[in-house]
């Protein structure tokens, strides 16, 4: 990375390995946004304006229900929390970067480019041109993450729906939540929130999402406040 | 929802989105993550991804007459085996999707 411009083309190359995974979820995000029943502009503009796999499809679930523009926004923030742990993981990193700068580097932070960012490179030895190599890695993604959304949107506008493939946006929340269920408590925390989305599907305006994903992280933290008292109080207890 | 209030949710999101990515990268150096959002995002994936499945499976395209959709369930349930063994996204998806066709396309009932 000796000048600007070969970190940029460092930051590409190393990008390349993890192309063939966004590809078909972003050729998923946009066909099943069409599926869903959503403009396809808007889900374009959508995909642009957010840039977010997930909350994107999180969103869009939400607005082929109709549901209340609060709900939706409540659900996209909620859905996004883990990229404030990512910014402050990613601060140290962006000392030198100028202000404006530093809003399009964090527009462009995603799972994938905090993960490279903090596993390759020492924060108290932030390398010459990280920048370059940054928006390297990142402008890849992006553009790559665009173009597949864009085909799926206009495969989607070819496919029948009866293919169903708004079916496909619980499947990449399914492949997605297993491995956020490390301990017992986190599954505790599954189960309760999704037998009370089943039970909260008559609350008004969508509210039941918000319902059981609260009672959700209520269950997990009782969960392992019990499991510390009872490992306290009396290890290896059978009950 | 109009059009015109989609659009404004949807520009509503990307500003919470950027500024949730822009928190701590904006704000100046030595702020730290508070407590309490640490320990309250600890279970936030872990209950909002089955809080938006459930009803994605159980009552989208119902057959009238029907409480849940028992297709998707089936078809649900497999790809949940599948992403539990292996952790493999495309995998689960294609596992889903397809029994999901299976039973819709060629069930006698």
């Amino acid at each position: 990375m000796q000048t600007a411009r070969s970190a940029f083309f460092h930051g590409l190359r190393d990008q390349v390995p993890f192309i063939p995974g966004f590809v078909p979820f972003g050729l998923i995000t946009g066909a099943a946004s069409i599926s869903a029943g959503m403009d396809p502009w808007l889900s374009m503009a959508m995909s642009v304006i957010m840039f977010a796999g997930a909350a994107q499809l999180a969103a869009l679930s939400l607005l082929a229900q109709h549901a209340p523009g609060g709900i939706v926004v409540l659900t996209v923030l909620v859905v996004n929390l883990r990229m404030m742990m990512y910014s402050a993981a990613c601060a140290p990193y962006f000392r030198q970067t100028p202000r404006l700068r530093k809003w399009l580097f964090a527009y462009l932070l995603t799972d994938h480019v905090f993960a490279m960012l903090t596993t390759r490179f020492d924060k108290h030895h932030v390398p010459a041109h990280l920048d370059a190599y940054y928006f390297g890695v990142t402008g890849a993604m992006w553009c790559i993450w665009q173009a597949s959304v864009a085909i799926g949107v206009f495969a989607g506008t070819l496919i029948p729906t009866q293919w169903s493939l708004d079916f496909a946006i619980p499947l990449v929340f399914l492949s997605l939540v297993f491995p956020a269920l490390r301990t017992r408590s986190h599954w505790c925390a599954a189960l309760a929130a999704g037998v009370a989305a089943a039970f909260c599907i008559a609350l008004p305006l969508k509210l039941g999402l918000v319902a059981a994903a609260i009672t959700g992280i209520v269950v997990g933290a009782l969960a392992e406040r019990w499991s510390v008292v009872r490992a306290g109080t009396n290890p290896g207890a059978q009950t | 929802m109009s059009g015109m209030d989609a659009w404004l949710t949807v520009i509503v999101c990307g500003l919470v989105t950027i500024a949730v990515r822009a928190s701590f990268i904006v704000l100046p150096p030595g702020a730290e993550v508070p407590a309490w959002l640490v320990g309250s995002l600890k279970y936030v994936a872990a209950a909002v991804l089955p809080a938006l499945i459930v009803p994605d499976v159980l009552f989208r395209d119902v057959v009238p007459g029907d409480t849940v959709n028992i297709y998707r369930i089936i078809a649900a349930a497999l790809a949940a085996a599948v992403a539990l063994k292996t952790k493999h996204i495309l995998g689960t998806m294609t596992t889903g999707m397809v029994a999901l066709w299976l039973l819709k396309w060629w069930t006698p009932f």
